[in-house]
């Protein structure tokens, strides 16, 4: 096989990857979106202590089960991660957003940054300012699928985040709680005169996504081995990218704007410069807002009275 | 008395304020609730179903005070609101408004039960159970607000203006439909512009002028009142 189409395979390959980490946190800011229109600033902080608590989850298995299969302690971060994290979610939901919820959408924007500033420096005072690295707990074996290699972790990345957005969308469509969060999204007034109470639903969402968030983060964490406390700054800010670009507010165009978003990065980094990584997110961002500002799976239905 | 309203105000925006509203609804009632536009009707109806909360008065539901709860535990007690512009689910299908109407039940299989019933006073619904609300016409959301305010199971059924914008062909419709739904047990308290028909289906009346209940008695009497013939029944 050429060259050239190695490279092109594998580029895709690492796009997709980091494409999935992203759909995974763009899904929380689109579903956060959805149902009080408020664009979290304070998600990506969110992945980033999802990956410090995957951290804390592997010392906590080493010490405490030392020679435990790593199909346990993977299992055991994950859940350990998505725990915390919706924890996390919900106090953040209650202590910074529910107060704000009559005030202009602004006052809560900005309170998001706060909340984010908060959080970078909270998990620095607790975990330290340096680099924290991952041990690796996923074997380094790669499989050779012709000329592409995939390692173990990238399989997993794959499964898991495809996995829960199927469940998410079924969660979504289904269940009685997925029914009220469209509800509210569309009218809370009308929510609440079938006895559903925003603020319960409010609070699922962020606690749902949050949850994802922590997933993607602990993936994050495993195949790049290390963490930093402002990892969640860049991350978090190309998610929200990716959730512009699918539409924001729409969970199916928050997965494929992440996906997309993650192969444009990987593509670019193949063949233009890997220095130029984060310029093409942006660049990405920049153009729909100019060409297609609802995005691509955006409804651009206007209010009907 | 299922629901008494005693002297209640509002501080919500400019029109439509109330200014100390008293009315009552016994059970097996149709009371209709007129008046011209920002008298107040549905803010009366707003403030009855929690949505907003009176700043004097009280309400009383099954002699319970009310007025203090939110939407969402007021119709726990049994009042279903459907409000005005019908404010369904649009980019929710009819089976799931008519689910969600039924969200504060646990009883599955009743809800099931309930769903077939609603589909046998509106057969249309059934029809179109898996389309989009927001894709039904003005007079078929109409019905499935209505429904989705039935599943509930509501003791009272508040309804905002029923037959707004409706043709003229689903008019009548709706107002037969909801004298069946006060057969079926229901008591309810309608807001109306069209008097002329709610004084037909209705057993007693208000008349609301700039937040204040100017008249109130039989609808059988209304309808000769002189004020009343001119002001809301075109002067015949």
């Amino acid at each position: 096989m050429s060259a050239a189409l190695n490279l092109f395979l594998n580029q895709l390959l690492n796009g997709l990857t980091i494409g999935m980490v992203y759909a995974l946190i763009a899904l929380g800011y689109t579903m956060v979106y959805g149902v009080i229109g408020l664009i979290n600033f304070a998600h990506g902080e969110v992945f980033m202590v999802g990956a410090y608590l995957a951290l804390t989850a592997i010392w906590l298995a080493a010490s405490f089960f030392p020679g435990i299969p790593f199909g346990l302690t993977l299992l055991f971060l994950i859940l350990f991660s998505m725990a915390g994290a919706s924890i996390l979610g919900a106090l953040i939901e209650k202590i910074a957003y529910r107060p704000l919820r009559r005030s202009p959408k602004l006052t809560a924007l900005i309170t998001s940054i706060g909340v984010s500033f908060f959080l970078q420096n909270a998990v620095m005072l607790i975990y330290g300012s340096k680099e924290q690295s991952i041990p690796d707990i996923v074997p380094m074996t790669r499989l050779k699928i012709g000329a592409i290699s995939v390692s173990l972790i990238q399989i997993l990345i794959f499964s898991v985040s495809i996995g829960l957005m199927f469940f998410l969308t079924w969660f979504v469509k289904n269940t009685k709680t997925g029914k009220a969060m469209r509800a509210v999204s569309e009218n809370p007034e009308a929510a609440q005169l079938v006895g559903i109470s925003p603020n319960r639903i409010i609070a699922a969402t962020f606690i749902l996504g949050s949850a994802l968030a922590a997933v993607g983060g602990s993936l994050f964490a495993l195949n790049y081995g290390s963490i930093n406390f402002h990892d969640g700054y860049l991350a978090g800010l190309k998610a929200f990218t990716a959730a512009v670009f699918g539409g924001i507010g729409s969970i199916p165009g928050a997965m494929v704007g992440g996906i997309l978003l993650g192969v444009f990065e990987g593509l670019g980094a193949g063949y233009i410069s890997s220095e130029w990584k984060d310029v093409f997110a942006f660049l990405l961002l920049g153009a729909v807002l100019l060409f297609k500002p609802s995005g691509i799976m955006g409804n651009n239905v206007s209010e009907k009275v | 008395m299922l629901l008494e309203v005693r002297h209640i105000h509002t501080r919500y925006g400019k029109v439509g304020c109330l200014e100390g509203v008293s009315l009552s609804v016994k059970e097996g009632e149709i009371v209709a609730l007129l008046g011209a536009n920002g008298a107040g009707k549905t803010t009366t109806l707003k403030t009855i179903s929690g949505l907003i909360h009176p700043a004097a008065g009280k309400i009383f539901f099954k002699e319970k005070p009310i007025d203090a709860l939110l939407p969402e535990e007021i119709v726990r007690l049994g009042i279903a609101h459907a409000p005005e512009g019908r404010k369904i689910f649009q980019k929710l299908d009819v089976l799931e408004n008519l689910e969600l109407g039924a969200f504060i039940r646990l009883d599955k299989s009743e809800i099931q039960r309930d769903i077939e019933e609603i589909y046998q006073l509106f057969p249309i619904l059934k029809k179109r159970m898996k389309q989009k609300a927001g894709t039904l016409s003005g007079g078929e959301q109409q019905m499935l607000a209505i429904g989705r305010a039935l599943m509930s199971q509501p003791s009272l059924l508040l309804l905002d203006e029923p037959s707004l914008g409706l043709a003229p062909i689903y008019v009548s419709a709706i107002f037969q439909m909801i004298q069946k739904i006060n057969k079926l047990g229901k008591t309810i308290l309608l807001v109306e512009q069209n008097a002329h028909m709610a004084l037909k289906i209705a057993h007693r009346a208000y008349v609301l002028e700039t937040g204040r209940i100017a008249l109130e008695g039989k609808a059988s009497d209304l309808v000769n009142e002189p004020s009343v013939k001119n002001a809301y029944l075109g002067g015949s």
